[in-house]
C-alpha cells in the first residue's frame, strides 16, 4: 500500500535548479519570501517583478509555466485570515454592510493591504512549491541539517516523512475494519417478514429507510474517539520497537550524519547573488 | 565540515569453532508479572544456522531482545566471550545483528542508504568505511543501487532485503532474524531463503516456516511458554509428532 503522500511532491528532471545545492535553495527561498513580507502595500511593480523571478525559475527548472500556480490555489483560502484587513484601516469609505447590529466599513486602505496580503502570501507559497518540486525530501532535510536547525527537530521532520505512509495505511485500516462492521440489519426487525430475506426486497429496503448502518452519531462519535485512541496506541507502541531498533544499530542517544553536501564558492556566490538581488528589489519597492 | 568520530567500537576477534553466544539459566518476567524466559539455557557455535521455533507468545522475541542487551533479564549471557554489561554494550550491540520482524519499524530512515549507514555511523567508523560498508551490505543482500531510494517506496520483499543489509553493513558475527519470512509472497519467500543460504553467517532466526527451517537450518530449538523444552537436529525434531502437536506445531 504505496500512496504518494504531501511531502513526495518532487518532480525528477535534469535541471540547473534540480542541481542547485539544497543549502541554497533553501537560503534563498527563506530570503524570498522574507523579501515578499517586507514589501510595502501595494508595490505592485515589485509584487509583478517577484512574480516575474518565479516564473523564471520554473522555467529555469524545466516545469511547466503554470506549474507553481496551479498548486497554490488550494493554500489560498488560508489568505482570508488577513479579510479583517480590509476593515480595520482608516480610510477612504468603499461600502458599509450591516450585519445585524455589526457595521463594517470597507476602506480604499483595508482593500490595498488586504490584495497586498494576498499576493504576499501567494508569492511566498509559489516559491515553496518550487523548492519541494526541485529537491528531494531528503536533501531538505540535510539542509535543515547544516544550516545548524535543533537536530531534535530535524529528526522529528525524518521521522514525520518517513512514518507518514505507514501511519495513514494504518488509519485506512482501521476506518475499513470500522466500515466493515458497520453494517445494516438484512430484514430490519420492523420488516413484518421474517422468514423471507430476499435480495430484491432487501434492496428496496436498503434504498428507502433512511436509517443508516452504525447506529446514532454519538455512538459513531465514540467510535471515531476509539479510533483515534487506537492509532496512537499503536504508533506509541512503534515508537518502542524502532526505540529498540534503533538502540540495535548503535545509537546512545546522539544522532550521527554523513555530511553528503558541502557548500563550495560557487555555491556562497550564489547565495550572495541572490542577498544583492533582493536587497535591490527592496530599494526599488520602497523608493518607487 | 565532516564530522570526527571518537573511538569507533571494533570487535574483538574470535577464534574458529568457538562459542558465539552462550546463556546459562536466563529468567526474565515483564513489569507486568507475566513470565516470558524461565530457566533459559543455550549456547551458539560460530557457524552454527538455528531454527528457533515455538508458538505465539513462547518468548521467542523477547529472547532475542535480551542478545543485545535491549531487555536484561536475570542469568548469565555471553556474546563474543564478553559478558553482556554496560560497559560491553556498545561491542556487544555491533556483534549481534538483530532484524526485527517488521521492516517498517527496522527502517526508519528516510532512505535505504541512511539507513544501512546508520550502524556503522554509529559505531564511528570514518565516511569512506561507511560509503564502502554500504555498498558491500546492498551487494551482498542483492540490492545494489537502492541507495536513493525512499523506504516508504519499497515492497515487503524489498524492504526485508534491506533490513538485512541495515546489519549485515555492521559486519555482526552473528544474524538474529525475527521471523524474516513472513508477510512474503512466495517468490520473495524462496529469493529470501536463497539470500540466507548463501550469507555466510551464524544464524539464529525465529520463525512458523518450518518447511523453510527444514530446508536451512541443520539445528532446532523449540520454545514454549518461556522454556526451551527441545534443542537438536532440524530432521529428528521434526519426525517426532508427538512432541511438534504438544506445542503446537505442525509436521512437513
Amino acid at each position: 500500500m504505496t500512496r504518494q503522500n504531501i511531502f513526495d511532491q518532487y518532480t525528477a528532471k535534469t535541471s540547473p535548479i534540480h542541481r542547485l545545492s539544497p543549502i541554497v535553495k533553501v537560503v534563498v527561498a527563506v530570503l524570498f519570501i522574507f523579501s515578499n513580507t517586507l514589501l510595502p502595500d501595494g508595490a505592485w511593480l515589485s509584487f509583478a517583478l517577484s512574480g516575474g523571478i518565479i516564473l523564471t525559475l520554473t522555467l529555469l527548472a524545466k516545469l511547466e509555466w503554470h506549474y507553481t500556480l496551479k498548486r497554490s490555489l488550494i493554500v489560498l483560502p488560508f489568505a482570508l485570515a488577513g479579510i479583517s484587513a480590509l476593515f480595520s484601516l482608516p480610510g477612504k469609505t468603499l461600502a458599509i454592510w450591516h450585519i445585524g447590529s455589526l457595521e463594517l466599513i470597507l476602506t480604499d486602505a483595508g482593500l490595498l493591504r488586504f490584495e497586498s496580503i494576498l499576493v504576499r502570501s501567494w508569492l511566498s507559497v509559489q516559491i515553496a512549491i518550487l523548492l519541494v518540486a526541485t529537491t528531494t525530501f531528503p536533501d531538505l532535510i540535510h539542509a535543515l541539517e547544516h544550516l545548524r536547525l535543533p537536530k531534535m527537530l530535524v529528526t522529528v521532520v525524518a521521522f514525520l516523512y518517513r512514518y507518514m505512509t505507514v501511519l495513514s495505511d494504518e488509519a485506512l485500516r482501521l476506518l475499513r475494519a470500522r466500515q466493515s462492521r458497520s453494517a445494516l440489519l438484512p430484514n430490519p426487525p420492523h420488516s413484518d417478514d421474517f422468514s423471507r430475506p430476499a435480495l430484491g426486497k432487501l434492496r428496496t429496503k436498503v434504498l428507502t429507510t433512511k436509517t443508516r448502518g452504525g447506529g446514532s452519531l454519538l455512538w459513531r462519535a465514540r467510535t471515531a474517539g476509539n479510533m483515534v485512541g487506537q492509532l496512537f496506541l499503536r504508533s506509541y507502541e512503534r515508537s518502542d520497537r524502532i526505540y529498540h531498533a534503533m538502540l540495535s544499530r548503535g545509537y546512545s542517544g546522539h544522532l550521527r550524519t554523513l555530511n553528503p553536501h558541502s557548500m563550495e564558492s560557487r555555491d556562497w556566490l550564489l547565495i550572495v547573488l541572490a542577498f544583492i538581488f533582493i536587497a535591490l528589489l527592496q530599494l526599488f519597492a520602497h523608493i518607487s | 565540515m565532516p564530522i570526527t568520530h571518537s573511538s569507533p567500537t571494533t570487535p574483538p576477534a574470535l577464534p574458529a569453532e568457538s562459542t558465539v553466544i552462550s546463556i546459562k539459566d536466563l529468567d526474565f518476567s515483564y513489569p507486568d508479572g507475566h513470565i516470558a524466559l524461565q530457566s533459559i539455557s543455550l549456547s551458539i557455535k560460530e557457524g552454527e544456522k538455528i531454527a528457533l521455533v515455538g508458538p505465539n507468545g513462547a518468548g521467542k522475541s523477547t529472547l532475542m531482545l535480551h542478545l543485545n542487551g535491549i531487555l536484561s533479564g536475570r542469568g548469565d549471557l555471553e556474546v563474543g566471550l564478553l559478558p553482556l554489561n554496560k560497559q560491553n554494550l556498545p561491542v556487544i550491540r555491533s556483534l549481534v545483528g538483530l532484524v526485527f520482524q517488521n521492516p517498517d519499524d527496522q527502517l526508519f530512515s528516510p532512505t535505504v542508504f541512511e539507513d544501512v549507514a546508520f550502524g556503522p555511523l554509529h559505531m564511528g567508523l570514518s565516511e569512506d568505511e561507511v560509503y564502502a560498508r554500504v555498498e558491500a551490505a546492498l551487494a551482498q543482500v542483492d540490492m545494489r543501487g537502492f541507495e536513493n531510494r525512499l523506504s516508504h517506496h519499497l515492497s515487503t520483499g524489498q524492504k526485508k532485503r534491506i533490513a538485512i543489509a541495515t546489519v549485515l553493513s555492521m559486519h555482526p558475527q552473528i544474524l538474529v532474524l525475527d521471523e524474516p519470512s513472513a508477510g512474503l509472497d512466495p517468490r520473495a519467500r524462496r529469493g529470501l531463503i536463497e539470500l540466507l543460504r548463501e550469507l555466510p553467517l551464524t544464524m539464529l532466526v525465529s520463525t512458523h516456516d518450518l518447511r523453510m527451517a527444514k530446508e536451512l537450518f541443520p539445528r532446532m530449538v523449540i520454545m514454549d511458554e518461556g522454556k526451551i523444552v527441545a534443542d537438536g537436529e532440524t530432521g529428528v525434531l521434526l519426525k517426532d509428532e508427538g512432541l511438534l502437536e504438544k506445542h503446537g506445531l505442525e509436521g512437513v
